[in-house]
């Protein structure tokens, strides 16, 4: 090993001016139906908060981007990518994670149960943010929300469900990669408990305020 | 494997994974969700140049953010100690041999902060002129010694060339496959632990194998392996590039044991190309011969692919064509060019996925030239022993999965192509193939007082059922039902074992499980009365009988079939229908080995349709670093996907009569859909992936 050289810039460390400290905001965050009153730098995302404060490890950071999907939790019953909120702004809002959708006696939500009966997963990195969509996913097809395949024949008046078809599923999921490539299980596991119907327990969304 | 009459056999059955409703709560921990009391967090800072050496690096305004513990770089990182892999040599000198590799640490209180930090970091180089661009008459290629994997680079028999000249049909084509990322939904990560008191590091790694990644800390560290504790309970995928320690937790263990702290580190999704391996470009030529009845006379398969120049890997893409076909005459050679590029690596099933593309390509192309059936081609070329080394086969069953493919895709009824409106259909198949490897490994088995069982082996699960699938292989050892059997892995202090790779896993793991359930169903025979209260234990090590050179050429093979819809306004290729079916020995669990055949398929429409990575000449930097930008397949992507398999029984494999799974599901899906491709359009694109800048041209093309 040659000696170690020296960094020319070594002299010039010797007494660095001190930056400006974060910003930090006191926030509630209800999560899974608990409140937890945090004191968080305004820059950590509600993943984050989720992760490393709160010890809720279930939501999974694969991007940090919103581009895989991996982070989805929903908030005030919708679904959303929890890397591109940022917890500050979630102030007294509803979340729901992974950790959520199983009833307080540990019994599993139908889609969990689905996803262990059509092996919907394999490394099971991407599964929380799939369980998360689906529960999403079933919501908007009720309340029909058309999608991309929906059609132009779609009713314009949304009152009416969309028949959720392999093809809707495949559409409305796709924000949700899955490298192990279990999509085929995911889907099954989502038309199984769509065409069973299945009432999910976390709480409804918020209302829409149309001002 | 015996039984009792009122044990149904495990092995076989469809059993859930037992890790499933860990992994469905969001109970399961992967690696950088540990928080040990008084974590920091790393953030790694990436050279931006190409090639040259860093002249200085002013960490002066990232030390003045607030919560900053240190920044590390190649000045003042602790001295490393000897590195197998010249990869992990990281801040050890001021040379950067590629874009992306790292050339500081920064660590905070809070991630937030490291990331800042990270950010603020100034690096000043002197820049070296680059090369970074793969061609195939490359000055500097060379013919290495050996591919990956051990194959000799270069493997002749008889005179190609002189069959070549002689044959009355022959086809000269080049194929070109793009580099790929893993890209595993988990980005790596570690969490270290350096106890200072203890004298020992604790980590927990995303890792195909904790046992390398204990190996390399003690050795970079100057520890014994005794001195680390290396944990990868859960790990989110792999693909190969978890399969060696990789830069981020030798950057969290240098760390942690700097500033005595516990250390998180996952990296950022793009830093993920440029530092975890990525599959080589590789540039194909093949030549065949033939005679008009489509018996081959000459191949020749030369391959062409980059390494870098940190370390040599050169893809094995040549290796197939040595297994697949009844070739008198032969030829397959790789040549490597050593550029200014991130290393390249392991990515599912190395050699074959690329290899194969070509190959069964090819195959197509000499089938359309003949006229004759793209099956009854590879039916007419079937060989009675491995072409390059002589051996029988221990089972070999292609022509079999051809046949079964063929009927349920109703090969038959699809062989016209079809027009429906502006869409063009068609159907292609294609062959496949992937070794049975095997590597040594020890395991434990308990019987405790209260009845049950629990079995213990540093295997790991990166997805594949690992724990479910060595459980069926323990009860049936047993003799037990399968609830009455835990199994322990993912833990160097569990007996050694080989890392999750080259689809060698069960075969291996469950070598050593199955001798040492045997080993203590003996014991519990001798016994009598009750155990005592720490039960009765037993051991396995079968490093004598995996090591055994077999007299046999062993390998899994599988037939590809696919439907593809071309658009002729967008050129958008979509698969309508995929369908594979393996023949890979004993199927030990079918629930889970369907999904890693079918997710093996998803990867190869990826490799099709999607994926491919563009090395910036300029920059010297991989164009599509994130998922943004690089499209693996997502749920619309992906049609219903069927995989099948034939029961096949073989007693030269290893106890349990099985073939390795995670990797064939890859191997030829490509090609069939490029075969496929082709049969719709009329036109054969040699260069994957079949994006609708491609397709558009070449529909254009032919006016």
């Amino acid at each position: 090993m040659a000696a170690r050289e020296r960094n020319p810039l070594r002299q010039q460390q010797a007494a660095p001016p001190s930056a400006p400290g974060p910003v930090h905001s006191r926030v509630a965050l209800r999560v899974n139906g608990r409140s937890h009153v945090l004191d968080l730098d305004n820059r950590v995302t509600l993943l984050d908060a989720l992760r490393e404060r709160l010890d809720l490890t279930g939501s999974k950071k694969g991007c940090d981007h919103g581009q895989c999907g991996a982070c989805t939790v929903l908030v005030d019953g919708r679904r959303a990518n929890s890397c591109l909120l940022l917890a500050v702004t979630l102030d007294d809002s509803e979340i729901v994670t992974v950790e959520g959708l199983a009833a307080p006696d540990g019994a599993l939500s139908p889609l969990q149960q689905a996803f262990l009966d059509h092996d919907a997963f394999q490394c099971g990195y991407c599964t929380p943010g799939q369980l998360c969509s689906a529960v999403g996913v079933l919501r908007e097809a009720a309340a029909g929300h058309p999608s991309h395949v929906t059609g132009a024949d779609a009713p314009a008046d949304t009152a009416r469900p969309v028949v959720l078809s392999a093809e809707e599923i495949a559409e409305r999921l796709s924000g949700n990669l899955c490298r192990c490539g279990a999509y085929n299980g995911i889907a099954e596991a989502v038309a199984a408990c769509a065409a069973a119907g299945t009432p999910d327990r976390t709480p409804p969304p918020t209302p829409d305020v149309i001002a | 494997m015996p039984t009792t009459p009122d044990t149904p056999s495990a092995l076989g059955s469809p059993a859930r994974r037992s890790e499933g409703r860990e992994k469905v709560t969001g109970a399961a921990r992967y690696a950088a969700e540990h928080t040990p009391p008084g974590c920091a967090y790393a953030w790694p800072v990436p050279a931006t140049i190409a090639r040259g050496r860093v002249t200085s690096v002013d960490t002066a305004p990232a030390t003045a953010v607030p919560g900053v513990i240190g920044v590390l770089t190649p000045y003042d990182a602790p001295r490393l100690g000897a590195a197998d892999d010249p990869t992990l040599r990281l801040l050890q000198d001021l040379s950067v041999p590629h874009r992306g590799w790292y050339v500081a640490l920064a660590v905070a209180d809070t991630l937030e902060g490291a990331r800042a930090a990270a950010a603020t970091v100034r690096v000043t180089y002197e820049t070296d002129p680059h090369d970074v661009i793969l061609s195939v008459d490359h000055q500097r290629a060379y013919t290495p010694e050996e591919a990956n994997g051990g194959h000799p680079a270069h493997r002749e028999q008889g005179d190609p060339d002189a069959a070549l000249a002689a044959a009355p049909v022959r086809i000269d084509c080049a194929y070109a496959v793009a580099p790929l990322h893993n890209h595993p939904m988990e980005p790596h990560s570690a969490t270290a632990d350096w106890d200072e008191e203890r004298h020992h590091l604790t980590v927990h790694d995303s890792s195909q194998g904790a046992g390398p990644v204990r190996t390399a800390l003690a050795a970079l560290l100057k520890l014994t392996d005794e001195d680390v504790t290396v944990v990868s309970e859960h790990v989110g995928g792999g693909f190969g590039c978890k399969g060696t320690p990789r830069p981020h937790v030798v950057l969290a263990a240098m760390a942690s044991r700097r500033y005595g702290r516990p250390v998180k580190l996952a990296l950022p999704r793009n830093h993920l190309p440029a530092t975890v391996g990525h599959r080589a470009p590789t540039l194909h030529r093949i030549r065949l011969g033939a005679r008009t009845d489509g018996t081959l006379t000459a191949l020749t398969h030369e391959v062409t692919t980059h390494t870098s120049r940190v370390r040599e890997f050169v893809e094995q893409a040549a290796v197939p064509a040595r297994v697949m076909y009844a070739v008198p005459d032969m030829r397959t050679i790789h040549r490597a060019v050593a550029l200014d590029v991130p290393t390249p690596s392991w990515m599912r099933a190395p050699g074959e996925a690329p290899g194969m593309y070509a190959l069964e390509s090819a195959m197509d192309e000499l089938a359309e030239t003949l006229g004759i059936d793209p099956i009854e081609l590879r039916v007419r070329n079937e060989p009675r022993t491995e072409p390059d080394s002589g051996l029988p086969f221990s089972s070999r069953h292609l022509v079999e999965c051809l046949r079964e493919g063929a009927e349920r895709f109703g090969w038959a009824d699809c062989r016209e192509p079809r027009r429906q409106g502006p869409h063009l259909i068609g159907s292609g198949v294609a062959a496949a193939t992937y070794p049975v490897l095997v590597a040594p490994s020890t395991a434990r088995a308990h019987a405790l007082p209260d009845g049950g069982y629990l079995v213990e082996i540093n295997a790991t699960d990166i997805g594949t059922g690992a724990r479910t699938v060595l459980a069926q292989v323990a009860a049936d050892a047993l003799r037990v039902p399968l609830d009455r059997v835990s199994v322990a892995i993912g833990h160097t202090g569990l007996p050694a074992a080989s890392l999750a790779g080259g689809s060698s896993g069960t075969g291996s793991w469950g070598w050593a499980v199955h001798d040492a359930c045997t080993a203590l169903t003996a014991r519990l025979e001798r016994h009598h009365g009750p155990l005592p209260t720490v039960g009765l234990s037993a051991s396995a090590d079968t490093t004598q009988s995996a090591k055994q050179k077999s007299p046999y050429s062993r390998h899994a093979f599988g037939a590809h079939f696919a439907e593809v819809r071309v658009d002729t306004i967008t050129g958008e290729v979509r698969a309508r229908r995929m369908l594979g079916v393996f023949a890979a020995g004993r199927i030990l669990n079918p629930l889970t080995a369907r999904s890693q055949f079918k997710g093996g398929m998803v990867m190869g429409l990826g490799m099709a349709l999607t994926e491919h990575s563009t090395m910036d000449a300029e920059f010297g930097d991989f164009a599509e670093s994130d998922l943004a930008a690089y499209h693996v397949p997502a749920h619309a992507d992906v049609p219903t996907i069927e995989a099948h398999w034939i029961d096949e029984h073989d007693k030269h494999l290893n106890p349990m009569g099985s073939k390795g799974i995670g990797e064939i599901g890859i191997v030829g899906t490509a090609a069939a859909i490029g075969n496929a491709f082709c049969h719709a359009t009329g036109h054969r694109l040699r260069e994957l992936p079949l994006t609708p800048d491609r397709v558009l041209t070449a529909l254009g093309g032919a006016g």
